[in-house]
């Protein structure tokens, strides 16, 4: 009786644990371990077979001008993104909760605006900002042209693609890193202002320094990780505005990748694009939970 | 309030609403120029509001385009991917909240580990395995790849943990089987952790464009914004007016969510900082 009461509780443990364990290995699991060993292949999609290459694909990635330009650009463009969008998404969270405190409607409705990028079809914006961002007919352009500043080829100019990329990928972040820094706000205690007053802190940049500042140093740190990592997988603005380019001007890890890999079909190179990738955000993603065991408010 | 408190305050709201301007500025014009008639779109000088609402648009982009057909399959394949995801992560959830067994610690590991694995990270060897099916090109490889969601099962887990034993043990002692425990009594109180999750995956898949520009090429089962770029590249050419129009029916579903129930979605999608 006890071996059949055993028996039937570790089939009832593989039916409610099982699929979902076999879905990880196989959907999750397995495919990041054979990628890596691709990545040290010459194999190409639909090729009868391959030959290991060492390091070559990653010594291409790192050499090649190409490669180099992927890596570097969102290098580039994570820089740009990640202290824009954390001072500006910071100090319209200090300026909101100010305005919560004497008109709650008008903060709620700032909040609601600044947040709409986030749940908003990137791809579908982006389009939008194709059309804002048109050299003749954009409106951008149009507004330069009112104050007698020229016009950009904002999308096309080589020394200039990468940052309006970022611009736009700023105006998408900024919503979602306010929530963060809202939430942190809201759990600083206002004895500590009042405490602050007491010891001759009055005026309101003094406070945020002494106050504020500090006591937000988690959540700023978990701010900081959130918009690297995702500042990390910029890809559907790429893929919408751009193809990389021009002249690969705006190439991007993730672009390269799906590039390399779905469109010239080399997914050994592919797969050592990935590698890296996963190791920058692996990295980032780690410290970010170990900032989170150190019970980082958020909501 | 005192006069210097007006002017800060003054400040404050003024410098607030520029902001808000220019993060609204691109929902604004699609909507404008969704709604402009062509030679306004194309005419010189800045004009923020249509001089008419021209509603052709909008017909033009479900009548002479796949637009209905690019929402449905977003519809049909978010639908999905929730269906499975739910499917896969509550039971194993419930049992590695309320079950002990060998295998418990070993699964949680790799829910954590899974934690840290981009999903662009198994495009590769995913696609290979769907070529060697021959599945391609179909629903089902939209879905597959994101039925087993490691942030579903660590959600769900966390909210089960946080379950009182007591409820359990009484639906034990009545004679409820485990499988009917998880669906008729665990599921049902966690659905606020469903919810968020359910805004969470939702939002994660209508967007995304990544994995249906890898594994789909017919423009049949485009999901939106794959669809958008059909739309764009195809079918559009320069008549932006419908594109404009197809944008605003694309980004419709989830900012009327969002503006409907504003609390869960920003839960749901905050939460999302927490996987890689």
């Amino acid at each position: 009786m006890v071996g059949r009461r055993r028996i039937r509780e570790a089939l009832t443990d593989l039916l409610l644990a099982g699929p979902a364990t076999l879905a990880m290995l196989v959907l999750i699991f397995a495919p990041a371990l054979i990628v890596g060993v691709l990545s040290f292949t010459d194999y190409l999609f639909g090729a009868p077979d391959f030959n290991w290459v060492g390091f070559e694909n990653y010594r291409k990635l790192f050499t090649d001008e190409t490669g180099r330009r992927a890596v570097v650009n969102t290098l580039i463009y994570v820089a740009v993104v990640m202290p824009f969008s954390i001072m500006l998404s910071l100090a319209a969270a200090v300026g909101i909760q100010s305005v919560g405190r004497w008109n709650v409607w008008l903060a709620n409705f700032l909040r609601t605006a600044y947040f709409l990028p986030v749940a908003a079809t990137l791809v579908a914006m982006a389009t939008v900002w194709q059309m804002l961002l048109h050299p003749n007919l954009g409106l951008v352009n149009q507004v330069l042209a009112l104050v007698n500043l020229p016009g950009q080829e904002w999308l096309s100019d080589r020394s200039l693609v990468l940052f309006t990329l970022a611009v736009i990928g700023i105006w998408e972040t900024v919503g979602y890193n306010l929530i963060l820094f809202l939430a942190g706000l809201a759990t600083i205690p206002q004895s500590l202002y009042d405490a602050a007053e007491i010891d001759g802190a009055n005026r309101g940049w003094e406070k945020f320094w002494t106050v504020t500042w500090p006591m937000l140093g988690p959540t700023t740190l978990f701010v900081l990780v959130v918009t690297a990592t995702r500042s990390f997988r910029v890809f559907e603005t790429v893929a919408t505005l751009t193809n990389g380019g021009p002249g690969f001007a705006s190439d991007v890890l993730v672009f390269a990748m799906y590039r390399e890999g779905f469109v010239y079909f080399k997914a050994g190179y592919s797969g050592a694009i990935t590698m890296v990738f996963f190791f920058f955000i692996l990295t980032l993603t780690l410290t970010q939970l170990r900032i989170v065991e150190r019970k980082v408010h958020y909501q | 309030m005192t006069r210097r408190q007006l002017v800060k305050n003054t400040v404050i709201v003024t410098l607030l609403m520029a902001g808000a301007a220019v993060i609204l500025l691109p929902f604004f014009w699609m909507l404008s120029l969704s709604l402009k008639p062509a030679h306004e779109i194309f005419a010189p000088g800045i004009d923020f509001l249509p001089s008419k609402l021209e509603w052709e648009n909008y017909a033009k982009a479900f009548n002479e385009t796949h637009l209905l057909r690019y929402l449905m399959n977003g519809v049909i394949v978010c639908g999905a991917i929730l269906f499975f995801q739910i499917l896969f992560a509550v039971p194993c959830a419930y049992a590695l909240a309320h079950r002990s067994f060998w295998a418990r610690g070993a699964i949680f590991g790799l829910v954590i580990a899974g934690l840290l694995v981009p999903y662009h990270v198994t495009a590769i060897p995913l696609f290979l395995g769907f070529a060697e099916l021959g599945l391609l090109n179909t629903y089902s490889a939209l879905v597959i790849p994101f039925v087993a969601s490691v942030f579903g099962i660590f959600l769900f887990r966390q909210f089960f943990a946080s379950l009182s034993t007591d409820i359990i043990d009484a639906a034990r002692i009545d004679g409820l089987s485990e499988s009917a425990i998880v669906w008729r009594i665990a599921f049902p109180i966690a659905w606020p952790a469903a919810s968020a999750f359910a805004v969470f995956s939702v939002v994660a898949h209508w967007n995304d464009l990544f994995w249906p520009l890898i594994v789909v090429s017919d423009p049949n089962l485009a999901t939106p914004p794959r669809g958008i770029l059909y739309f764009r590249d195809e079918e559009a050419g320069s008549d932006f007016g419908p594109l404009m129009a197809a944008a605003t029916m694309v980004t419709a579903p989830l900012i009327l969510g969002f503006l409907l129930a504003q609390r869960k979605f920003i839960q749901g999608i905050t939460a999302s900082g927490l996987k890689g």
